[in-house]
């Protein structure tokens, strides 16, 4: 009975206390990814001496690239394992599934593995973006005239 | 200061993903499509601009800022080109990040094996 009573208390506390340490992970580690963001933005726009805009897009850029890169070699499917949401969220997310779908796919041929399936994971967050964007965009210039 | 607000948004959207994660069924393919649906809402009102003045590469690294540089992409070109260019517009902002995640994608895809 006791331990009946001992194991129901560790199940009600155990996944309460991981998803606690995933919250407090995801946070820390997301809010890295935007510090470095910043940092990049900075650092483009005061050393290739551009407007902000375009350093936006060298940052973007720069995080996709890194992301695929490290999901090549292997090691960022580990990263993402252990902050989650705080590596999905950021853009590296997008370009880690693009890259991880299409290495995993290339052993079933070129087109029929890894052209069917490159968007298999990603493919979601540009469909849903697209109707969204067309749906509010129609809105907005339907109600409020255009920007 | 724009550092300390980098990341605080950030994290707190990665936050707010972890929780609807832990807490529900949805899987991670779920949350990154609200959460671009998110951002694309928030552009309507021009909000997510407001945002991104204030808070800086914090809110142009999350998913929201797609979202949000779809609309705001298709608003610019429909300001000069009617209705038809929120058609037109829709990739402006966001092709270098889409084409240059496909192009990396399938370049070291050419180079390196499934690691499992």
């Amino acid at each position: 009975m006791e331990k009946k009573l001992y194991e129901k208390i560790v199940m009600n506390h155990k996944p309460k206390e991981h998803r606690i340490k995933n919250a407090f992970v995801a946070f820390i580690i997301g809010g890295i990814v935007g510090l470095i963001g910043q940092g990049l933005l900075d650092l483009y726009t005061y050393y290739l001496n551009i407007s902000t805009n375009d350093a936006a897009v060298f940052m973007i850029i720069t995080l996709i690239f890194i992301a695929s890169l490290f999901t090549a070699l292997g090691f960022f499917d580990k990263m993402v394992n252990f902050a989650r949401c705080g590596l999905i969220i950021p853009i590296t997310g997008f370009a880690h599934s693009l890259t991880s779908a299409a290495i995993e796919f290339k052993r079933e041929g070129y087109v029929t593995g890894l052209g069917a399936n490159i968007f298999k994971l990603a493919g979601t967050v540009i469909l849903y973006g697209i109707v969204s964007a067309y749906i509010f965009g129609i809105i907005r210039y339907f109600i409020m005239g255009g920007a | 200061m724009i550092y300390l607000y980098s990341f605080l948004f950030a994290g707190l959207l990665c936050l707010i993903g972890q929780i609807i994660l832990d807490n529900t069924k949805l899987t991670p393919g779920h949350i990154t499509s609200l959460f671009v649906i998110l951002g694309s809402f928030l552009d309507v009102f021009s909000i997510y601009d407001k945002i991104v003045r204030y808070v800086g590469g914090g809110a142009l690294v999350p998913i929201t800022s797609f979202g949000h540089l779809l609309t705001h992409g298709a608003m610019m070109k429909a300001n000069s080109y009617g209705f038809i260019g929120i058609a037109m517009g829709m990739f402006d902002f966001t092709a270098s990040g889409i084409t240059s995640a496909i192009f990396f994608a399938f370049i070291f895809s050419l180079f390196f094996k499934p690691h499992d």
